[in-house]
């Protein structure tokens, strides 16, 4: 399978791939690990004219701690952040994540900016940003630069607050509690496999009673999901099992899962359940004393 | 349609080669440089057959621009054997513990593991497991293909695995 025809472009810096995606007109793409787009452009399911390469922008990598808050490049992969020691012990919950995205390979190309920004409901990371409560930082032409948190960057499938000639250049993500529990639970049919239904569970734990928690959804509608009302359930509760099937409900209520290979709507809607309940029994068990 | 030169080191040979910006890479190794052992397999990113290695990282040639690769450092599986020929631990391994039938995947299994083997030189076999879940087999069942890059592992760390294939 051949792509069709394009022109390559490779700039040296943020600001000159930001005046290329603003000047090169509607067909242009940015590509950085490439493994939503190349798949896309062999099936012909996309045809850009240009493709800018951000892939090397040393701009663009890198993980780094601020007061209170995790900043990552948009072109650190899948495979930096798994191995990165900030973190696995700031974001535990990244590192789990990005465990269940595709496979080695994928995960040596794939990045952060891509996964995020694609706006592919199947995509992991922006329930687990949602969940998060992240920030993206996005750069646009003559130095202009913005942020948008992800809870409001989602519009449809594939259709984001980013506008044309802008580029997502990096996600800061607050960092939560020490103590805090966490868990990302995918149920997926085989490695490489998209979400039939997956939940990201981040709570904090004051005296045995939920202080805190925040819940978000991938693959049960258009868009990621941030199932406020579900964490609000858990607070206050000892995110026991009738809490957590409580919050498992509540959650059935915010999804609309399409019928695909993964099963019909009716199944997807009740494995939400399934995997938000699961989510916090493991974020439950993971959580210490504040 | 326009061309451009793409510069590599392939298997310590530093190589140009002129390609379109949509030419894949997997195609630059096979079509431009006549290196067929890297195998086009489903062309969607699964199969893992295509496997090479690139600057430290393996990667799915079929998914790749050659142009995306300017200056980087390649692997593939012609380059495993030493220049006199004597194979692999990994390659030895494979044919010690029958780890192929039809072989078609085998260039990839063995590119993939090649880089497991160097970013954890003695893993368990549910690491291996995982190591090589981006690469499909549709002949062995995966038994003996994790025990041909246990045996490699263990050659490699001055152990003998005795174990027979299944």
């Amino acid at each position: 399978m051949i792509p069709a025809p394009y022109d390559y472009h490779r700039p040296a810096s943020v600001a000159e791939a930001v005046a290329l995606l603003a000047s090169l007109g509607d067909e242009v793409r940015p590509i950085a690990g490439g493994h939503s787009l190349i798949p896309m452009m062999k099936l012909r399911l996309t045809q850009p004219s240009h493709l800018v390469d951000i892939g090397r922008l040393e701009e663009l990598k890198g993980i780094r701690e601020e007061t209170g808050a995790v900043v990552i490049g948009a072109g650190v992969s899948q495979h930096e952040m798994i191995a990165s020691e900030l973190l696995a012990a700031r974001l535990p919950i990244l590192r789990e994540t990005a465990l269940l995205i595709a496979d080695p390979q994928v995960r040596y190309c794939g990045t952060l900016g891509g996964n995020v920004a694609n706006g592919d409901p199947g995509n992991d990371m922006p329930a687990v940003m949602q969940c998060l409560d992240a920030t993206y930082l996005l750069a646009g032409p003559d130095g202009a630069s913005r942020e948008v948190p992800a809870r409001a960057f989602y519009e449809a499938a594939y259709a984001t607050a980013l506008h044309p000639g802008e580029l997502l250049t990096a996600v800061r993500i607050p960092v939560p509690p020490a103590g805090h529990g966490w868990a990302y639970e995918k149920l997926k049919r085989k490695v490489g496999d998209y979400a039939t239904a997956a939940a990201a569970v981040l709570l904090t734990l004051e005296g045995g009673k939920v202080a805190s928690a925040s819940a978000a959804l991938t693959n049960l509608a258009d868009t990621p999901i941030w199932a406020e009302a579900a964490g609000r359930a858990l607070v206050g509760t000892a995110a026991d099992e009738a809490a957590a099937k409580r919050a498992a409900e509540i959650a059935r209520g915010l999804v609309s899962p399409g019928a695909d290979a993964r099963g019909p709507a009716e199944y997807r809607t009740y494995v939400a359940g399934v995997v938000v309940a699961r989510a916090i029994a493991r974020a439950r068990s993971r959580a210490g004393a504040a | 349609m326009a061309t451009r030169p793409v510069t590599l080191t392939v298997n310590g040979r530093s190589v140009i080669a002129e390609v379109e910006d949509r030419t894949l890479l997997v195609h630059l190794l096979r079509e431009h440089l006549g290196l067929t052992g890297t195998h086009i397999g489903c062309e969607t990113s699964h199969c893992g057959a295509c496997t090479v290695d690139l600057d430290g990282r393996s990667v799915k040639s079929c998914t790749l621009f050659a142009v995306q690769a300017e200056g980087a450092e390649i692997l593939t599986v012609e380059g495993l054997a030493a220049p006199d020929g004597t194979l692999h631990a990994l390659q030895e391994g494979f044919s010690a513990m029958h780890g192929l039938q039809c072989g078609f995947c085998t260039p990839g299994m063995l590119v993939r593991a090649y880089r497991l083997l160097q970013e954890n030189p003695d893993p368990s076999e549910e690491e291996i497991r995982r190591g090589i879940s981006g690469n499909l087999c549709r002949c062995t069942g995966y038994q003996n293909i994790v025990k041909a890059i246990r045996w490699a592992a263990a050659t490699l760390q001055g152990r003998e695995l005795a174990e027979a294939a299944e």
